[in-house]
């Protein structure tokens, strides 16, 4: 008699489960209304988007992903602040004309923690609200997690910062940081070249796509520039223990360590080369950015160099706006992350007004042929392969200081 | 001579690090001879540990020595009431929920701590600020010194205490054999209480060095120590006291010296695959005595 109630119960929950099911697939087609309705409301002080519709106005959503918990939540923050200035800049200046129709811009942002699985349903999440284009993920490894799924989708994404070589391999996917191998190379010529070191150390994350893409490339361009790898150490995620490998470096004669990781890493590795009596100078790849906020002892990363495409002291009218728009919102200095987010907020602007259109189709045709002048470069540009075309600048620490060459 | 300075100085590697696995193995050990329990959340009472200690230096400002103390006492009562509240009531169920029960107040533990401080990683400098010595060419760190010694005056006085007083008697005389015990007029829960309450303690000590070497504190950062700290239990003999400081060095010298000689990607499997044959030939560990199941 019990079993035959609890069927009984089973059916019901089942039944009313398949028909929430068709609730849900009703509302997802009234999804276009909705939309319109958010648009309104967020757009509500705007005079020429007080009357709705989508005839006249509406919103361009994007979506973000990036760490806002977790051991990566600086860079996660940063994006997220960091495009939330720009988006604010736009919206005050009266949106974005694409024919005739005039867009706000508004922005979900999912935190992915930095990890895969986190990344893929922060991804759904954000698709299942309809958003027009992805500015993410932050971290590589999160985001190659995703590429295939983007591009599965045929949505615009710009990661701002996810720097693998794979995260910008789909026609849809676009970067504005520069790759894991260029930083490599870029860096080599800059230690070999520039700074004249002939034997290096390098410690890198295993684990980690972002940091053997540099030190592959690194290895290989200080070899062809005549330096030489005295001692290349590994570690794994999550280490927190690097005397072993700086032990190792110490039994070399190499004159300076090269560090392409993520600064929490950097932060255990320079204060442990300093316990163990270690003066090497170390260097950095952007992954650094940060690192003065993680330290306890900010003379343990004396004298490090690292590769950032922004500067936040950089004397420039754009970065001097951007600068203080920021601090006075969010109390803090932004950070190349920021920087990279907001230059991307406005790649999504300037490609809505190339190709005419928010569709995404359209916008990735527009990509290759606009020209933006951005923080983290001025007349940075697309190559159909995803890749920007800018400078690069070497930041140095200096008395607690970040300071550009 | 360079060779063989690195190798010294890999080996004080070892040392530090395989003193702290067996400063946490001794908790392990201690509780799994006497309540014949593996306490999962030994682990987390280091990572406890470490962030009662940023609370009493960096928020109370309370000067360093007191708040080594306080910390120490602070993660001693936490033992016992984890004891009391969650293993206490499963004395008589089967292993099996004890188990459970610790794996849940694991990550009890690790999530209370993040609602209070987040996830992100709390920077924390080290109260510890004793200048490297230098002698020849081989530099020991302010840390490591300091690690090396109070571990080794700890495992000191635990040996002393277990095998010269009466309360050590009793908890040796616990491990034996409970009920025989009990009838002898010991009190077992007393004993009881009274290990977790050294062993949390010895974890909270860990925690202070691991976090004075580390300066960064995040919910998690117990949960590795922890898991290798059992294995060196296990090395060693599980429920031996001297197997477990051994099994603690022997896995920080291997670790840091496959590391440095072999591979640094391979030394966790050269570390587990020591302990696979280990067990293989000894099953009871290092050691761990072999004891005849009463009928």
């Amino acid at each position: 008699m019990k079993k035959k109630f609890l069927s009984v119960l089973l059916v019901a929950a089942m039944t009313a489960s398949l028909l929430a099911g068709c609730g849900s697939t009703a509302d997802t087609g009234s999804a276009d209304a909705g939309a319109a309705d958010t648009a309104t409301a967020d757009a509500a002080s705007e005079p020429a988007t007080t009357e709705a519709g989508a005839s006249d106005g509406g919103t361009f959503l994007i979506g973000g992903i990036g760490p806002l918990t977790g051991a990566a939540a600086s860079y996660g923050l940063s994006v997220k602040q960091g495009a939330e200035v720009a988006i604010q800049e736009i919206n005050e200046a009266g949106g974005v004309k694409v024919g005739d129709v005039t867009y706000t811009f508004a922005m979900q942002f999912e935190d992915d923690q930095a990890t895969e699985d986190k990344a893929i349903q922060a991804y759904n999440t954000l698709m299942d609200q309809k958003i027009n284009a992805l500015l993410g993920t932050v971290t590589s490894g999160a985001c190659l997690a995703i590429v295939d799924l983007t591009a599965e989708d045929g949505i615009l994404q710009i990661t701002p910062s996810g720097s693998a070589q794979d995260c910008a391999k789909n026609p849809n996917a676009f970067r504005i940081c520069f790759t894991d191998p260029l930083q490599g190379v870029t860096m080599a010529d800059y230690a070999v070249k520039d700074l004249g070191y002939k034997k290096i150390a390098v410690i890198f994350n295993n684990s980690d796509e972002y940091s053997t893409g540099i030190k592959d490339a690194f290895e290989a361009q200080v070899a062809a520039n005549g330096g030489e790898i005295v001692a290349s150490e590994s570690f794994v995620k999550d280490d927190v223990d690097f005397n072993t490998q700086l032990t190792s470096i110490k039994g070399t004669d190499a004159e300076v360590i090269f560090v392409p990781a993520y600064y929490n890493d950097a932060n255990y590795i320079t204060k442990q080369a300093k316990d163990l009596g270690m003066s090497l100078p170390f260097l950095g790849s952007d992954g650094w950015d940060g690192v003065l906020g993680a330290v306890t002892d900010p003379t343990t990363v004396e004298g490090a160099v690292f590769l950032s495409p922004f500067f936040a002291a950089e004397d420039s009218e754009l970065v001097k706006n951007f600068v203080s728009a920021y601090e006075t919102a969010y109390g803090a200095t932004p950070d190349q992350f920021a920087a990279d987010a907001y230059d991307g907020v406005y790649v999504f602007k300037a490609a809505m007004e190339k190709a005419g259109s928010i569709e995404s189709a359209a916008m990735i045709e527009a990509m290759p042929q606009i020209t933006i002048d951005g923080l983290t470069g001025s007349g940075m540009s697309f190559t159909p392969e995803g890749e920007p075309n800018k400078g690069a600048k070497f930041i140095t620490i200096t008395n607690g200081e970040y300071t550009m060459k | 001579m360079n060779v063989l300075n690195s190798i010294i100085e890999q080996l004080i590697n070892g040392l530090r690090t395989g003193s702290i696995y067996a400063l946490i193995a001794l908790g392990y050990t201690m509780v799994y001879g006497i309540a014949k329990m593996i306490n999962f959340a030994h682990g987390d009472i280091i990572m406890v540990g470490a962030y009662i200690l940023y609370v009493f230096v960096s928020l109370l400002h309370i000067p360093a020595i007191p708040a080594v103390l306080l910390t120490t006492m602070a993660c001693a009562v936490l033992g016992v009431v984890i004891e009391k509240v969650a293993y206490k009531p499963l004395r008589k169920a089967q292993p099996l929920a004890v188990l459970i029960t610790a794996i849940g107040v694991s990550f009890f533990l690790q999530n209370i701590i993040q609602l209070i401080f987040g996830a992100t990683p709390i920077p924390f400098g080290s109260i510890i600020k004793i200048p490297a010595i230098t002698l020849g060419s081989i530099t020991i760190s302010g840390i490591t010194l300091v690690t090396l010694i109070v571990t080794t005056i700890c495992m000191v006085s635990l040996t002393l205490f277990i095998n010269k007083t009466k309360a050590g008697r009793a908890m040796r005389a616990v491990s034996e054999d409970k009920g025989a015990a009990e009838l002898m007029g010991i009190n077992v829960n007393g004993t009881i209480s009274l290990t977790f309450f050294i062993g949390s303690a010895l974890a909270a000590i860990a925690g202070i060095l691991f976090i004075c070497q580390y300066e960064a504190l995040k919910p998690t950062l117990g949960a590795l120590p922890g898991i290798k700290a059992f294995v060196a239990a296990v090395l060693g003999g599980i429920g031996s006291i001297p197997g477990a400081m051994l099994g603690g060095i022997l896995l920080g010298v291997i670790e840091s010296l496959s590391k440095a000689y072999i591979s640094t990607q391979l030394s966790d499997a050269i570390v587990f695959g020591v302990l696979v044959l280990v067990l293989l030939v000894k099953p009871t560990g290092l050691l761990g005595k072999q004891r005849k199941e009463k009928v």
